[in-house]
């Protein structure tokens, strides 16, 4: 690219320096154009000079293996490094990444930070969770078994290994299916006292890579890894690049994860340790950099770990933003990601011995009389999550966040890697033009609105459109809220007309469907990039 | 109230499928935003629609539009060489530039969206907006006097062949408005260039040849007119002697900087009481319009910075080399003259056919003002260049994207290659 500017640098200044050559002929001649034109040309060359040699300065560095990514070696000061943005001060300035763009929805109905118990009884473990697993999955109990936590619930035929278990212990109550006869839930109902199932301790110092991977399928804690690309679960047979963790949640009113791991510090450790030993690579730690104060010292102390500091607004907090901004994948890159919980569940299957499925989840959205944290189990039933709390009937409840999220039903549960609850209203009302003067104040990235007279105002959203589906019209819209060298709408077209290579060129591999959430609320055609995203990744996947 | 009308306009829902029906649905829409809601994906959307988008472009346009119409009045009496004053006469000059105007409004609007509605209906869609931002451009970049049979054929070929054969809205490769103008250009030459044509109303612009009013004028206005006993239209008029017509591109091609400023002043320049296309002479009312759309987020300023340094950079050369009269006009006087800025903020920033990558606009805008200097200074044909060459760039902006994307390709190879070697 470098070279290129310069080529068109060296050719731009001949251009110039002919110019006044010509100009010369004239009789008239000493025409001040003339002369600024000759004092462009020879800044031009003695900047293309300075250019090329800074050029081979830092070229210089990356080869002989002195220049990491953070660091200056060329003659000219970054703008960055003239005009320092101002970090908060427990912020490791070579270790963090500023990212100019995105966009934080502000959203009324956050949760007191307070973890309350509610009493859940009803529990699922749902395959549509797991991307790629076949749509009837063999089951290993019956209706009316009694099953403990930890105890394998199902297994996929063709990967017969990796074992899916119950996150809770009770009685399978009944086994629900969808289209298809796919099975969607396996439910169960929980008893008062939770009863564990036994593991043989393993010893971490000892115990080879293999024999971690066997006990982690054997347990029932595998499916918690996810790998990129594809997000699907991670295949024992890989060996990953890197795994990321992401200790910060972007997303609108999502869970304050340092209040979640308060006290669960060894085990969250312990986790880390384990992933250590699954990688060749690093385990990145990726710390919000954004608050007054510093996140908790749980995540700031970990050891063993590559702790890397993100600055700047949704999606800064998505994994696969802070992958492509530490290392993107690549090639036949395989990284593995896992959230902060999944990281406690599987140190406590060390810690403890047992499989413990606790989760913290947010409930929160406009329409709760009391948003809060509840500490429950994975796959709680949504019912269950928001008895007596509705201040409003005609809601829609997301297992997740508003952007990536899935709407569920009263009877359905939350999904295994969601620890949010959000309730938002339906909208599903006429608005008396509502494109030229809507009464209602909106979220929105369009300056048309006097939102951004307003930067912490907290909107009531609903889930209305806002506008009908279009062709795609505006350009640059995707690009200016996602942190990633990526063109979204063109990768949108090109997975639209199916073309694998140009997809996987634009990078279709770096991205799942949370990370284009933003870009998919924001857009003025009302596009479904997320689904589209999926039908790409899934042909990718097809494709192999 | 609401719920009442809501109820009045379901009663009047025609069958789906009818033509009626996607008028209906278009009408609707317009009134009410529908109460879809979201499905899969996110649950929450921004305000933001193409409604709301392209109502914005057309209101920054709202300024060209008074003056425009107001100046087709003024221009025409300033050939008669009476009211003289910007704002003598001044019932006379506007109701003379609504004459003109609203039949130019009125035809764009029948055809455009006539064939956009068969297209919306035979393929099953809702109408789209595309044509609420053409619609509004093209009456402004059009000759007051332009007949409206060669109007209507224009608005018919941008609309049919330039976007509905292409796909719709948001599939066209070339600007609609523009395209409209250049078909007549090519098609009819004679009703949109020379000296004669960007004055209305005169039978010619030579000296003694008399003002060409309808009954309209004579039967309607007037006899109003009289009876509040204001000035009115006069079928004696004639046209002033030494009077020419030529706009001030002409007139600088023809002998540069000072035959311009012979016949006008820069301030009347700048405020655009000179002929021309209807809403494209007045740079503060353009410029206000451009800030507008700046501000609001809604057209591109890389473009629009861009255009400006590549006409600046090419009227700089062309100053440099200097062989004839236009070419030694300075470089910042030749945004006095003609429609540089109209289509900067408004046609060159058309989020469809420009490039759609930021760093690609960059390169489309500076080329789009590089391209139409040399087509304005060095072509004796074509009096302005910021048509041809927006449309000359529109057939490039893929290519432009192409190869960004390919750039964008080829630091992820990189990458790969680097790993591998790793």
């Amino acid at each position: 690219m470098k070279v290129r500017v310069n080529q068109s640098i060296l050719i731009a200044g001949l251009l110039l320096s002919s110019t006044p050559l010509l100009a010369q002929t004239e009789t008239s001649g000493g025409s001040y154009v003339v002369y600024i034109l000759l004092a462009i040309a020879v800044i031009i060359f003695l900047g293309l000079i300075i250019q090329v040699s800074d050029n081979l300065l830092a070229i210089e560095a990356r080869q002989s293996g002195a220049d990491k990514s953070s660091a200056n070696f060329g003659v000219f000061p970054r703008l960055n490094e003239i005009f320092p943005k101002k970090l908060p001060k427990y912020v490791d300035n070579n270790r963090s990444v500023i990212l100019k763009k995105g966009y934080d929805i502000l959203l009324e109905g956050g949760a007191n930070e307070v973890i309350e118990e509610t009493e859940i009884t009803t529990f699922a473990v749902q395959p549509p969770n797991f991307i790629g697993l076949s749509p009837i999955p063999k089951l290993l109990v019956e209706i009316g078994d009694d099953v403990k936590a930890g105890d394998p619930i199902f297994f996929d035929k063709k990967v017969p290994e990796i074992k899916y278990c119950s996150p809770v212990s009770g009685e399978v109550i009944a086994v629900n299916r969808g289209e298809k006869r796919a099975i969607t839930e396996v439910v169960i109902l929980a008893d008062k006292e939770m009863k564990y199932r036994s593991y043989d301790a393993i010893d971490l110092d000892k115990a080879s890579r293999e024999e971690l991977v066997n006990y982690l399928l054997e347990s029932g804690a595998w499916p918690l890894i996810r790998q990129r690309p594809f997000n699907v679960v991670a295949d024992f047979n890989e060996t990953p690049r890197d795994i990321f963790i992401t200790t910060f949640d972007s997303a609108p009113l999502s869970p304050n994860l340092n209040l979640v791991v308060e006290g669960k510090g060894e085990d969250f450790q312990k986790g880390l340790d384990v992933l250590n030993m699954l990688t060749e690579g690093k385990v990145y730690l990726g710390l919000n950099g954004n608050g007054e104060e510093a996140p908790s010292s749980v995540f700031t102390e970990a050891s063993g770990v590559e702790l890397q500091w993100f600055i700047g607004k949704h999606p800064a907090g998505n994994v696969g933003v802070q992958i492509h901004n530490t290392d993107p994948i690549v090639g036949t890159d395989k990284v593995w990601t896992l959230g902060v919980q999944d990281v406690i569940t599987l140190g406590k299957l060390f810690t403890e011995q047992q499989f413990n499925a606790e989760r913290v989840v947010a409930v929160v959205g406009a329409e709760l009389e009391r948003p809060k944290y509840i500490k429950t189990y994975i796959g709680a039933k949504v019912g269950d999550l928001i008895k007596d709390n509705l201040s409003n009937d005609h809601v829609r409840m997301v297992s997740g966040d508003v952007l990536s999220g899935k709407s569920k039903s009263q009877d359905q549960f939350l999904d295994i890697f969601d620890d949010q609850l959000t309730v938002l209203e339906e909208g599903d009302y006429y608005e008396m033009f509502g494109w030229l003067l809507p009464f209602k104040a909106r979220p929105s990235i369009s300056r048309t609105f006097p939102n951004f007279l307003f930067p912490g105002l907290n909107f009531k959203a609903d889930t209305n459109m806002h506008g009908e589906k279009r062709a795609f019209v505006v350009t640059g819209q995707y690009e200016s809220v996602l942190p990633m060298d990526i063109y979204v709408q063109h990768l949108m077209k090109n997975i639209i007309v199916n073309d694998l290579e140009r997809m996987e060129g634009l990078g279709i591999n770096e991205l799942v469907e949370e990370d284009i959430a933003l870009c998919e609320f924001v857009c003025t055609s009302k596009q479904p990039l997320q689904q589209i995203l999926r039908e790409g990744l899934d042909l990718m996947r097809e494709q192999g | 109230m609401k719920k009442r009308l809501l109820q009045f306009f379901h009663k009047m829902e025609p069958k789906k499928g009818t033509l009626g029906h996607t008028l209906f649905d278009g009408f609707f829409t317009f009134a009410f935003s529908p109460n879809h809601t979201t499905k899969g994906g996110v649950h929450i959307r921004d305000g933001m629609d193409l409604k709301r988008t392209m109502v914005h472009v057309v209101l920054a346009l709202q300024l060209c539009y008074v003056f425009g119409t107001y100046n087709i009045g003024h221009q025409h009496y300033v050939a008669l060489g009476m009211h003289t004053g910007l704002f003598d006469g001044f019932h006379l000059k506007l109701i003379y530039g609504l004459i003109q105007m609203l039949p130019i409004f009125v035809v764009t609007h029948v055809v455009g969206l006539g064939i956009e509605f068969y297209y919306a209906w035979k393929k099953g869609h809702g109408i789209e907006e595309g044509f609420l931002v053409s619609g509004a451009l093209i009456p402004l970049i059009m000759p007051p006097d332009i007949p409206m049979w060669i109007l209507a054929l224009s608005v018919a070929f941008a609309v049919w062949i330039g976007k509905e054969a292409f796909g719709g809205t948001g599939m066209n490769i070339l600007n609609v408005a523009l395209l409209a103008r250049v078909f007549v250009f090519f098609a009819y030459p004679t009703y949109i260039s020379g000296d004669e044509v960007w004055v209305s109303g005169l039978a010619s612009t030579g000296a003694g040849s008399a003002a060409d009013y309808g009954w309209i004028h004579m039967s309607v206005f007037n006899p109003l007119f009289e009876g509040l006993g204001w000035s009115t239209f006069d079928a004696a008029a004639t046209v002033v002697d030494g009077y020419t017509g030529a706009t001030p591109l002409s007139l600088a091609f023809q002998g540069g900087w000072e035959a311009v400023t012979n016949t006008y002043t820069s301030s009347q320049m700048l405020w655009g009481t000179i002929p021309g296309s209807i809403g494209e002479t007045s740079k503060p009312f353009i410029l206000a319009g451009a800030l507008f759309l700046l501000v609001t987020g809604i057209a591109s300023w890389r473009i629009m910075l861009s255009m400006f340094l590549g006409a600046v950079t090419m009227s700089l050369l062309l100053n440099a080399w200097g062989a004839t009269p236009f070419m030694e006009v300075p470089w910042y006087y030749q945004f006095y003259m003609g429609s540089f800025f109209f289509a900067m903020a408004f046609m060159a920033t058309d989020p469809v056919t420009a490039s759609s990558t930021n760093i690609g606009k960059w390169f489309y805008g500076f080329l789009i003002g590089f391209v139409g200097m040399i087509v304005r200074v060095l072509n004796p044909a074509y009096p302005e260049g910021w048509m041809l060459a927006i449309l000359f760039m529109n057939v490039f902006a893929p290519l432009i994207d192409h190869y960004v994307l390919e750039s964008n390709m080829n630091r992820r190879a990189k990458r790969a290659k680097a790993r591998v070697q790793a």
